[in-house]
């Protein structure tokens, strides 16, 4: 139960970040492709990688995971926000902008989450 | 205040925390419920895909129903970014992805990254057919001044620039968008069908 209550006031946080975080990037980047939404994804996969890989060596306990992972970082990053935003350059037939928002920002987040991970192991 | 972007009012702020903890505590709860299936991350999965759809079938049913502001904002900023945005993870289906290959399992880990990719995509643009076809909500509102809007014009203002926040410099009204159309002698405003607007709106 606590539990539930503090991963929903770090999801909220975490949503409440990337709201921001995306108006401040889209109030200075014009770009086709929404850079906002890729740097979001991009950078919780470094960190959700980080965090997972300082749990797996236990450097720390499973529920700072839980909260710091799926709540923050869960609520922070957005899988349908990039589905829609593909879609709409799909509608649009900007089919290279669309594949990069699919595939490139896929690639990119595993890439980071790769990354995040042997960071996190390091400690 | 009323032209200040979205991202800097209180109110806006406070809608998407409280949908992004319902979401994400949703979404912590059915992965608590759902079981893995045979090492696949099944919740992330279909959390992802449900999610998706939701998002395309309430951003496309809010923008048929009229402009982005009031009670229609507040609800798309409350389940859109907010709930739908902290419901679905990006992270998790990374770092999951990368969990499985690194243990070998390169199929499944594959499978999951590709089938959640496409699917999600297909989830997306079923929910955005969904409510522009099943549900025939009214494109525009009888007797605005923007009726003459056409469906191209409409899928226009549907970029997720103005979707999921204010366009740089404040909102932009469609009507003055169109105008602007008109002044550009763009020949975009013909409705030609392809969803391919030149105009300044983004």
């Amino acid at each position: 139960m606590i539990v539930a209550l503090l991963v929903a006031g770090a999801g909220g946080v975490g949503a409440v970040a990337r709201f921001v975080l995306d108006g401040l990037i889209r109030s200075r980047i014009a770009s086709i492709v929404p850079a906002g939404t890729l740097v979001i994804n991009i950078s919780g996969s470094l960190l959700l990688g980080f965090v997972t890989g300082l749990v797996l060596v236990g450097a720390e306990p499973a529920d700072f995971r839980i909260i710091l992972g799926t709540g923050f970082l869960g609520g922070y990053t957005t899988f349908s926000t990039a589905m829609i935003e593909t879609v709409r350059l799909l509608q649009q037939r900007r089919w290279v902008a669309a594949g990069v928002n699919g595939i490139v920002m896929l690639l990119l987040g595993l890439g980071a989450a790769v990354l995040g991970v042997f960071l996190g192991t390091l400690f | 205040m009323r032209n200040s972007p979205l991202h800097t009012r209180p109110a806006a702020v406070l809608l998407v925390f409280v949908g992004g903890a319902g979401g994400t505590v949703s979404r912590y709860l059915l992965g608590l419920a759902i079981p893995q299936l045979n090492g696949f991350p099944l919740p992330t999965f279909l959390v992802n895909v449900v999610g998706a759809f939701a998002l395309g079938l309430l951003l496309e049913g809010l923008l048929r129903g009229g402009n982005d502001v009031g009670w229609r904002q507040r609800v798309r900023l409350l389940l859109g970014p907010g709930f739908l945005g902290g419901f679905t993870t990006y992270s998790s289906l990374c770092v999951e992805t990368v969990l499985l290959t690194e243990s070998g399992r390169y199929f499944t880990g594959g499978g999951y990254a590709v089938a959640s990719l496409l699917l999600g995509v297909a989830a997306g643009a079923a929910g955005v057919w969904v409510a522009a076809n099943v549900f025939e909500v009214p494109e525009v509102q009888p007797g605005a001044a923007h009726s003459i809007v056409t469906s191209t014009q409409v899928l226009h203002l549907a970029q997720p620039a103005t979707l999921t926040q204010d366009p740089p410099g404040g909102w932009i009204d469609p009507d003055a968008a169109q105008l602007d159309d008109a002044a550009r002698g763009s020949g975009r405003a013909d409705g030609d069908g392809d969803g391919d607007v030149e105009g300044g709106i983004r």
